[in-house]
């Protein structure tokens, strides 16, 4: 493959190379409610932020010109497969591929014997080896790998390795994880139940807050784990040259992650391992950490010397997961009679499957953005994460924040009747502040909380519907926080957390380099409208090469809604230099001082006598001839904000973004059937870059959302996942998903660049709790427990009437465990 | 030699060109389309007929090419994401879904676009619960199906729009 073609797939190609006619910037469809503009430079206002205009990656993926990581095929390319565990819980005694080998068409095999190095892309948990050495520890657990001239061959050898197992026995839920009687998955000399990770944090005097209440309110509820489900199934193509070089093509949000690990495990200086992250057909989390068969490619392909592709079966990916942990929890809050909180205590319970994954973080945040969303001025929080025989779970939009929502707004909504407050009003009175730190010494900057909680209730004409709607109909509110990027790398190190360079090209073309992955999430094109933007001329002008650890500089990736703050803010600055060569060199020409100079529209202009301008490409000219290739590079690091106890490296952000859903339901009180007609979503953006992306994020986490309140279900039945497949994992149609209205606030963040922060995660996280709430409203008795299926509705209905149960408990039905005393 | 069976010559009519090639017999449509005529726009998400991303146009129907074998595909006319497009000039479909940003990471816009092609190849004035429909058997896990209702339903305005100008 030439270099031109290495970019051409690592980079957004228009397909027919022709310039089409910019589609005209419309007005967002969705209410935006605006921040007043910051620009002094430009009497009008931006000329691209906050616009709705297609996406400049938009063509290649509605002609299917977008080449996604299994649409790469090179010469001579191997196929491979992974023998993947038939048990949940077994000591390895036998792993053969003697006879596989012999199977005309297969070229190697390896087996964990041939990889040892452990991994994981926490360094506290280095857990994984890519496929299993002496035991197995969940169905699907990779064994061996076959690769073959075609897919077909390699699968019928995987048949043929012979894998001896010596099953223990299978630890399936988080109690029999907390026994101290069973076998460990990994074994830990220094306790004898399976917990993986413990928390215990005090902010404030917790018991003096309890003391100080006038009502406390204990419950306990339950969130099922859910998985991504992307359309793409994962995917990689790995290739060694006769250079010693090994380069990946991978659906990963996380090309540097990847790039450090492969090295690590592969045994190759860095400087030997090329990652590319082609466009990801969908990520949400699942692709953030480098998997077994990414890494068996790549040995594979350094064992044979041909390139080996890999494509995950959905069933596969089913396996891999590294989805949302089940938690359970026990929420305990105490409020003065006026509705003050004056205490929290919660404790959380992951069921984490077989491996640590991004685990030990999520733990911590299924507590740490608690007092981000209210006030609370003592908290205390227990968290525990244990091992179980099941595919390992990760994060998944929303990262461990999403299931406490489900926990702490439902429990608001009952503390709002028992005290007989407007459940809109109380929250918006009891909300953060802006510019304040919380108790476990989170600072907030901007916090658009109030405005979205008026928005969305104004919209829906909440006051007047919440309780009075007839029996069956329901409507909801809950609201939430989300993190604007994590604000300590995973790894420890002092470098930035994303860079940047744009190169400013004679024909007026601009090129930004960013390690940045897109996912569909919009990257591309924002980093395209920030550098458009800054330099004045068009986006449609500006190409993005991305998620390539040769050509583009670190960022670290499509996680934690970190990108536009980030690796938006890395290209600002970049842009901001190239900015300020344009304007000494037109200042000279224009005879204007460069601070009266204004950029836009293609042109440098002076702002008092518009007419008196250059065009970009002459600015960028001159500016050339005075100073030489235009050329500049952007860092971001965020500020320095762990409060220093231990663990709080996780919560810190340099910004939060606030949502609030409103859920009206309609539920059919015979068959317990939730038909969600309508959800309106406020979300503080803190600045839309483009307001079709914007709404997009919202109206996608609405969506996914939806699913994980009504209908997603993480079954396992013998150590086997009972519901592999996209037709028995239950995700919303297009018949299921009910009109989404969104609504974007704007506060202009202080430190985001033009005042932007994250949308692709946060609005996730109230949907859950706001459909439960209006399921509450509407039946009038509350399910503690995710999904709200329509077992749940009739067994809460015959609970309220006192009628005899009308569903005999069957093996579907998953009541509520008992939650065992604290860890 | 592999295990796979001997290869046969296969002759399709894709997009309205014949295309022939030599494939295993045992290949469904959409292995074919994209390992042997280099057609990788048509994409895959389950390949057991559950995701409908691979949604081809078999003689104007959606057909599940996952579920089709390329053979029982000879002697029909294939249409897929590469032939809706008339040169430069993009089909309605995309135009819109480009502009209303019905594509987020554009994995499974091909089997959406055809699927709605086919749609309005019937249906000129289609309602919202008429596109619904039809794109029900179609899984997208970026948009929750607002703009990609939207995008089809201004899809079919320009296309009437554009009839009547003629």
């Amino acid at each position: 493959m030439s270099e031109a073609d290495l970019r051409a797939v690592s980079t957004n190609t228009n397909p027919d190379g022709d310039a089409r006619p910019p589609a005209p910037a419309h007005d967002p469809a969705s209410v935006v409610v605006r921040a007043p503009q910051m620009t002094p430079d430009k009497p009008e206002g931006f000329f691209i932020v906050g616009k709705a205009t297609p996406k400049v990656d938009a063509y290649g993926r509605v002609t299917g010109a977008e080449r996604f990581a299994d649409d790469i095929a090179l010469p001579n390319m191997l196929f491979g497969k992974m023998v993947r565990s038939t048990q949940p819980h077994a000591r390895l005694t036998r792993v053969d591929v003697r006879r596989a080998l012999t199977l005309p068409g297969v070229v190697a095999a390896a087996t964990g014997a041939d990889l040892r190095v452990r991994y994981g892309i926490l360094p506290s948990s280095p857990d994984e080896t890519v496929m299993a050495v002496e035991r197995v520890r969940y169905v699907g657990d990779p064994v061996a790998c076959i690769v073959a001239e075609d897919e077909v061959t390699a699968e019928e050898a995987c048949a043929l390795v012979e894998v001896g197992y010596e099953p223990l026995p299978a630890i399936m839920t988080i109690d029999d994880a907390l026994r101290t009687d069973l076998p460990q998955i990994h074994p830990n000399p220094r306790r004898a139940d399976n917990v993986h990770k413990e928390v215990h944090l005090e902010f404030g005097d917790v018991e003096q807050g309890f003391a100080a209440a006038d009502r406390v309110f204990e419950d306990e509820y339950f969130f099922e784990g859910t998985t991504h489900a992307p359309i793409e199934q994962h995917a990689v193509v790995a290739d060694y040259g006769p250079d010693g070089k090994l380069t990946l093509w991978c659906s990963t949000q996380t090309p540097h992650y990847l790039h450090r690990i492969a090295a690590a495990v592969l045994g190759l200086p860095g400087s030997h391992v090329r990652v590319i992250a082609p466009p990801v057909g969908g990520g949400f989390g699942g692709k953030t950490e480098p998997f077994a068969h990414e890494l068996a490619a790549g040995f594979m392909a350094m064992k044979t010397g041909r390139p080996v592709k890999m494509t995950l079966t959905r069933e596969e990916v089913f396996y891999a997961h590294r989805g949302r942990h089940p938690v359970r929890f026990k929420l305990r809050t105490g409020v003065k009679n006026d509705g003050t909180i004056t205490a929290v205590h919660l404790q959380t319970w992951l069921d984490g499957g077989a491996y640590g994954s991004y685990g030990v973080a999520t733990t911590y945040y299924t507590g740490a953005l608690t007092p981000v969303t209210y006030k609370i001025p003592a908290y205390k929080f227990d968290g525990c994460r244990v091992f179980t025989n099941k595919p390992p779970c990760g994060p998944k939009r929303g990262h461990g924040t999403t299931q406490p929502r489900f926990a702490i707004e439902s429990q608001l909504d009952k503390i709002a009747d028992a005290l007989g407050l407007d459940a809109a009003e109380y929250r918006k009175r009891i909300a953060v502040e802006p510019s304040s730190k919380t108790v476990n010494g989170l600072r907030i900057t901007s916090c658009g909380l109030p405005q979205c909680l008026d928005a969305a209730a104004a919209r829906t004409n909440y006051a007047a519907k919440r309780g009075r709607l007839p029996r069956g109909k329901g409507i909801g509110l809950a609201a939430s926080a989300y993190l604007c990027g994590a604000g300590l790398p995973i790894y420890w190190n002092a470098m930035p957390q994303s860079g940047a360079m744009v190169k400013i090209d004679r024909g007026g073309g601009v090129t930004v380099f960013c390690g940045a992955s897109d996912c569909g999430q919009g990257s591309t094109h924002m980093l395209a409208a920030i550098v458009a933007e800054t330099l004045g001329t068009d986006v449609t002008d500006v190409r993005v090469c991305y998620g390539d650890t040769d050509l583009t500089p670190v960022d670290l990736g499509s996680y934690s809604s970190r990108v536009t703050f980030m690796a938006g803010n890395a290209a600002r600055q970049a842009a901001l230099t190239l900015r300020a060569q344009l304007a000494n060199a037109a200042a000279a020409k224009l005879e204007c001082p460069p601070q009266r100079l204004g950029f836009g529209r293609r042109r440098v202009f002076c702002l008092d006598d518009p007419a008196r301008s250059l065009t970009f490409i002459e600015a960028a000219q001159l500016a050339e001839a005075e100073f030489g290739t235009l050329a500049a590079v952007g860092s971001y690091t965020p500020p320095a904000l762990a409060a220093g106890y231990k663990g709080s490296g996780v919560g810190p952000s340099p910004a939060y973004s606030y949502s609030v859903a409103v859920a009206e339901v309609d539920v059919d009180l015979e068959t317990g059937q939730v038909q969600v007609e309508k959800i309106t979503l406020a979300h503080d953006v803190g600045r839309c870059i483009n307001a079709d992306s914007v709404e997009g994020q919202i109206e996608g986490a609405v969506y996914m959302g939806l699913g994980e309140a009504l209908m997603e279900e993480w079954p396992f039945r013998a150590g086997e996942h009972k519901t592999p497949n996209l037709l028995d994992y239950k995700t919303p149609t297009s018949l299921d998903t009910p009109p989404i209205e969104a609504i974007i606030i704007e506060t202009d963040d202080r430190e985001g660049p033009f005042g932007a922060k994250e949308a692709g995660q946060g609005p996730l996280n109230p949907v859950i709790p706001a459909i439960a709430n209006a399921v509450a409203d509407a039946i009038k008795a509350r399910i503690h427990s995710t999904p709200i299926t329509p077992e749940k509705v009739l067994k809460a209905l015959d609970a309220t009437s006192g009628a005899p149960l009308r569903l005999k408990p069957s093996a579907a039905s998953r009541p509520q465990p008992p939650v065992p005393a604290s860890p | 030699m592999t295990v796979a069976p001997p290869k046969i010559l296969l002759q399709l009519r894709v997009n309205g060109t014949d295309m022939a090639c030599a494939a295993h017999p045992n290949k469904t449509l959409l292995e074919v389309l994209r390992e042997d005529l280099g057609l990788t726009g048509t994409k895959h998400g389950c390949e057991m007929g559950h995701c409908g991303a691979c949604t081809v146009l078999l003689d104007g129907r959606p057909v599940l090419s996952c579920l089709a074998l390329a053979v029982e595909a000879q002697g029909h006319e294939i249409r897929t994401v590469e032939g809706l497009a008339h040169g430069p000039h993009l089909h309605p479909l995309q135009q819109t879904f480009a502009e209303t940003g019905a594509a987020q990471c554009g994995y499974c816009t091909p089997g959406f676009l055809m699927t709605a092609a086919a749609l309005l190849e019937t249906t000129r004035t289609p309602s919202e619960a008429d596109i619904r429909q039809a794109i029900a058997g179609n899984l997208c896990r970026c948009t929750g199906y607002t703009k990609i209702v939207e995008a089809i339903a201004l899809a079919a305005e320009r296309m009437r729009e554009q009839a009547e100008h003629v």
